[in-house]
């Protein structure tokens, strides 16, 4: 029902309702030139011929999904097969990223229960405390890991010093570096979805499951589970989506053997060796995967509803 | 029998969950204040490392970066926050219109397309139109992945303010103007300083997006700091992170202060 109008003549949402155009036009001339427009030329792009340093040629071609999926051998007269450098590269980083969300869902959802069942005021503090570390520059928390990850950095001297090995072990430059390094670098994702998903269940539903003599842990998987599936979802799709194409912890944690997409795509337009139209098809390609991953989570979220 | 809310070992998951958001950046924290040159050994407690970010060799270098990374993050909030506010209005109180689903998905692309992905994106723009890469093309970066964090308190400050306020304004003679400036913005102010607060903070953060459009010769203190940790960790690094740190938790806990009693404000006042 619409507001009566005022005596100086209009109702206040009459006025945001004319005003929706003028309003919104600024998001959409930013965005729209300085984001959808760009993304549309990437994919452009990706069909086009490499120049020398770094430029591109107008001229359309396969050629970069072809150099991505295809060998044709050293002097590229062999038949084309199957180019496995950079499907490994891809495959790596789908299996870290999953592991990760993995690892954030194992630690995230007892914290976030543990929260959500606090007392009401007491919760925002512990809510703050998990917010901080996500607002701290990304750069240099992976410099910290770094750190501490070193051959004779903290996490060795404790190690040594309690006995559990004689010499440093060497963590960093490993999967496993960048394993710790995406984990510690998106948790905060996972716990705070999880939250709100809890904070809204309904512990009666937990009573009920009680009464019913199911123990604690049949009530958790059977009855809080496929309730608060919703968070858990949006949980694992920010801790997913940025860990596939994360940059800095396989950069800094990982070293030149232990490359994910992130790198590979930085590679293409570093100084005159880089291969734009590469880099941007690997983009493309990327940004599929992430495009298939929002519209499973999508699908399922909307089977939940219904 | 604690209930049902109960379940063991969740307690010590929270405290490992918090030990492992925390550890790293204590260590740091505490390494900062360590008199020795060497980055391993334990020296002493000093301030040297302090001293050398403002006085030492590299204190050009990083007060150059550090002036372009709070010049961008001051104007890219301030822009943002801008724009952001005039897409809440549109979307919270503009009511149904043509495109607003489309709107919705355009203000959230930023945070949906994955961040390597728009430097990339960014980076062919600018080659594409011939803009040179410098301070511009990092500012108008900035800017554009800025809007939807700025969006996301303004309109959640928006959603919870009843347009019944506006309304009894404009019934007792007050302009669609007034109504505004006297009315909504005050209420609206704690969204406003939240979402310039995140916007900043994550403009001042960024690296890899600037670090494609920054071109040669341009830095701010991100890419200062990982130019330096490419040749190895050296102790006043580290007293850069731990200032950064400190500056960021102040930062989100003002945010945080100025919602919640913007929130108990907004709760007295019913």
């Amino acid at each position: 029902m619409a507001a009566p109008a005022g005596p100086s003549g209009g109702s206040s949402a009459a006025t945001y309702a004319r005003l929706v155009r003028p309003l919104l036009f600024p998001t959409w001339a930013v965005i729209g030139i300085l984001l959808l427009l760009p993304v549309l030329i990437m994919v452009v792009y990706s069909f086009l011929t490499k120049e020398f340093r770094g430029g591109v040629d107008w001229n359309f071609t396969l050629a970069a999904y072809d150099q991505f999926f295809l060998t044709r051998g050293l002097f590229g007269d062999e038949p084309p097969r199957i180019e496995w450098t950079y499907i490994t590269i891809f495959w790596r980083s789908i299996w870290q990223a999953a592991l990760a969300t993995l690892l954030c869902l194992v630690v995230g959802f007892p914290t976030a229960w543990y929260i959500a069942t606090r007392p009401a005021h007491t919760r925002p503090v512990w809510l703050f405390l998990i917010t901080i570390p996500y607002w701290v520059n990304l750069l240099i928390r992976t410099v910290s890991l770094r750190f501490i990850l070193r051959d004779n950095g903290p996490l060795n001297e404790a190690i040594m010093a309690l006995g559990l090995s004689d010499a440093p072990l060497p963590i960093l430059n490993t999967d496993l570096a960048v394993q710790i390094g995406l984990f510690y670098s998106y948790l905060p994702f996972m716990v705070l979805p999880i939250y709100a998903a809890v904070e809204r269940y309904n512990f009666a539903l937990s009573e009920a499951a009680a009464d019913l003599y199911a123990n604690r842990w049949q009530t958790l998987t059977e009855v809080v589970l496929p309730v608060v599936r919703p968070g858990i979802a949006a949980g694992a799709i920010l801790v997913f989506i940025p860990a596939l194409g994360a940059f800095l912890a396989p950069d800094l944690l990982g070293g030149a053997k232990n490359f994910m997409i992130g790198s590979l795509i930085d590679e293409q337009f570093r100084g005159s060796q880089g291969n734009w139209p590469f880099g941007a098809a690997v983009s493309v390609i990327l940004m599929t995967l992430v495009l298939i991953a929002l519209l499973v989570q999508a699908r399922a979220a909307a089977r939940e509803a219904a | 029998m604690k209930g049902v809310r109960h379940y063991p070992g969740f307690l010590a998951m929270t405290v490992a969950c918090l030990a492992v958001l925390y550890v790293p950046l204590i260590v740091v924290a505490v390494y900062s204040f360590n008199a020795s040159t060497s980055i391993t050994a334990w020296g002493g407690f000093s301030l040297r490392w302090y001293a050398d970010v403002f006085t030492g060799p590299e204190a050009e270098r990083f007060g150059l970066a550090t002036w372009n990374s709070i010049t961008i993050a001051l104007v890219a909030a301030s822009v943002a926050t801008a724009i952001a506010t005039g897409a809440a209005l549109a979307m919270i109180r503009g009511g149904r219109f043509r495109g607003r689903q489309a709107t919705y998905a355009l203000i959230n692309l930023p945070l949906m397309v994955p961040e390597i992905v728009v430097a990339v994106a960014t980076l062919i723009f600018f080659a594409t139109i011939g803009m040179r890469t410098g301070y511009l093309t990092v500012l108008l970066a900035h800017i554009t992945f800025c809007i939807p964090f700025a969006y996301l308190p303004i309109a959640a400050r928006l959603t919870g303010i009843e347009a019944s306020y506006e309304q009894a304004a404009r019934d007792l003679y007050a302009t669609q103007g007034q109504a505004f400036r006297l009315v909504l913005l005050p209420l609206l102010g704690p969204g406003l300083v939240s979402g310039w607060l995140l916007a900043f903070i994550i403009s001042l953060d960024d690296f890899i997006i600037t670090n494609f459009v920054k071109g040669a010769g341009m830095e701010t203190l991100p890419t200062a700091i990982f130019g330096s940790v490419k040749q190895g960790i050296k102790p006043n690094i580290m007293a850069i992170s731990t200032l950064m740190l400190a500056v960021s938790i102040v930062f989100v806990s003002l945010s945080y202060l100025i919602n919640r009693r913007g929130r108990s404000a907004a709760h007295n006042r019913e």
